[in-house]
């Protein structure tokens, strides 16, 4: 059995026996991964499990020590050091949404969108500039083109940041709690937005502590603890009926925090 | 105190201002411009992972700083001719003033460098951006702001030592006041004329530093 059963249809990401250490500290031992096209992976999982880490080895910007990842046609061995071309395709073929947008502070919004596909992927302006304009609008902020970072909310600024990772094309969105840093009534907002995407079929990864956004859109939900994961499935057994103690302790600390 | 020679001051003060024109200021921004290259060039260089690259910029951090900038003056000028090579006063001054501010200025950007979020590296880099990339469009910018009001005073303070290079024959401002000084035997008229020039001088670039600073600042939160 695959681990993407009962779910059907070719993987677009596949990761097989990812380790990463931090000095002496293991942080990942031996992930396996597998996410279908199409389709939403929730990764949750208690603070300092390795979440960020493994969303971070499957674009570089953290080195594995061994282990592959591959993405679409672009498959990256990790027992050798990877070249930058090898990176680079990697990186090509996914865009990353982060916990603090990281949007550019010194471009426009709509700068900070087009950035990529100008100066990467060399496409012409003018459909670059269409397009930007085009997601904006999508979202509401097409008036917002030519504000600055600051000058958004933190909703708005995490949601031009997913714009600026949908305009690069790429075939798999990585998101690392994209809404924890943001107050309680921003949260909503993105969170559509997200549902949107998925809906759409676009393959994602999401970091999550949103159990009910995880529950709602993720096809799969992988429980990462110390490292490993632990439990993987469809939410409704992984969130609903977990079948590890530690699962279903992080579960229940989520849903009944005191 | 003898009474003031207004006659004096104003006669003098147009071959002052002149070597103000002709002689402080080209000096004070070419050598600038060459420092700053140099700056940001010895500020990669401690950056890099290189070990003999970040060392040798180090070492060059160090003996800039460590050393008197008159001395260093004095060795281009005076002490290169003993070794055969012998430079007119006015490349000899920019040859010094260039070293000198890209020591102090390799400093000041790479702190700036350093300063912006290591997030912004990460997000250009997920866009597909090399290093090169990262760096020129999306960290240089950042860190130019950040270093504005450090190398503001770097170029004041170069502006004021430039006066320096009167010692190695170069007719600037200083220089001027000198000869009229020595002419006249009005010393204290003519050294307080040559520092209100300075003074004017530094009080306009004062000036262009807040209106840069400002520029900088339009997608900073107020
Ligand atoms: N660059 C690093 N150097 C050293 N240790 C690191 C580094 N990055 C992460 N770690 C360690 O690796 C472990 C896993 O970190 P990671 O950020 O992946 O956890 P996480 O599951 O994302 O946690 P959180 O829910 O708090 O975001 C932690 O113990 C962390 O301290
Ligand atoms: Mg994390």
């Amino acid at each position: 059995m695959s681990p993407t059963d009962p779910t059907s249809g070719p993987p677009l990401l596949t990761v097989r026996g990812l380790t990463k250490s931090f000095g002496p500290r293991q942080v990942l031992g031996s992930v396996d991964l597998d996410v279908v096209g199409g389709q939403v992976l929730a990764v949750v999982g208690s603070s300092g499990s390795g979440k960020t880490t493994l969303l971070r080895c499957l674009n570089g910007l953290e080195i594995p020590d061994a282990g592959t990842v591959q993405i679409a046609e672009v498959a990256v061995d990790f027992a050798r050091r990877p070249s930058r071309t090898a990176l680079g395709r990697l990186r090509d073929r996914s865009a990353m949404v982060f916990q603090h947008h990281n949007l550019f502070p010194h471009r426009t919004v709509l700068q900070n969108i087009t950035e990529g596909p100008l100066v990467v992927q060399r496409r012409p302006r003018a459909q670059v500039e269409a397009e930007a304009l085009a997601l904006l609008r999508r979202v509401g902020l097409a008036e917002r083109r030519d504000a600055y970072p600051s000058q958004l909310s933190g909703g708005e600024q995490q949601r031009v940041g997913i714009l600026r990772a949908l305009a690069l094309h790429p075939r798999l969105l990585l998101f690392d709690e994209p809404t924890s840093a943001l107050d309680p009534e921003l949260v909503g907002d993105v969170l559509t937005l997200m549902r949107d995407l998925a809906v759409e079929g676009w393959t994602m990864v999401v970091v999550t502590h949103e159990l009910q956004f995880a529950r709602d859109v993720a096809h799969q939900v992988a429980f990462v603890d110390q490292g490993r994961v632990a439990e993987l499935g469809p939410p409704s057994q992984v969130l609903g009926d977990p079948r590890h103690e530690r699962t279903r302790q992080f579960v229940r600390r989520l849903l009944h925090p005191l | 105190m003898p009474p003031v020679d207004w006659d004096l001051a104003l006669r003098s003060l147009g071959p002052i201002a002149l070597g103000a024109v002709r002689g402080t200021v080209p000096l004070a921004v070419v050598s600038f411009a060459g420092g700053m290259l140099l700056a940001v060039g010895v500020a990669l260089a401690r950056l890099s992972r290189h070990r003999v690259l970040s060392g040798a910029g180090r070492a060059y951090v160090s003996v800039i700083r460590g050393t008197p900038l008159l001395v260093q003056l004095f060795v281009v000028f005076y002490g290169l001719p003993s070794l055969g090579l012998v430079i007119d006063p006015w490349p000899s001054a920019i040859i010094a003033f260039s070293l000198n501010v890209g020591g102090y200025g390799a400093e000041i950007v790479r702190a700036a460098i350093l300063s912006v979020p290591k997030g912004q590296w990460e997000a250009a880099h997920v866009i597909g951006m090399s290093h090169r990339q990262s760096l020129t469009r999306i960290v240089l910018p950042q860190a130019a702001r950040v270093s504005v009001p450090p190398l503001s005073n770097t170029f004041i303070a170069l502006v004021k030592d430039t006066s320096l290079a009167s010692l190695i024959l170069v007719t600037e401002l200083f220089r001027r006041a000198q000869q009229v000084a020595a002419f006249s035997q009005q010393f204290m008229l003519l050294y307080l004329e040559a520092a209100l020039v300075y003074w004017v001088i530094c009080l306009v670039l004062s000036a262009g530093q807040g209106r840069l600073e400002k520029r900088l600042d339009r997608y900073v939160a107020h």
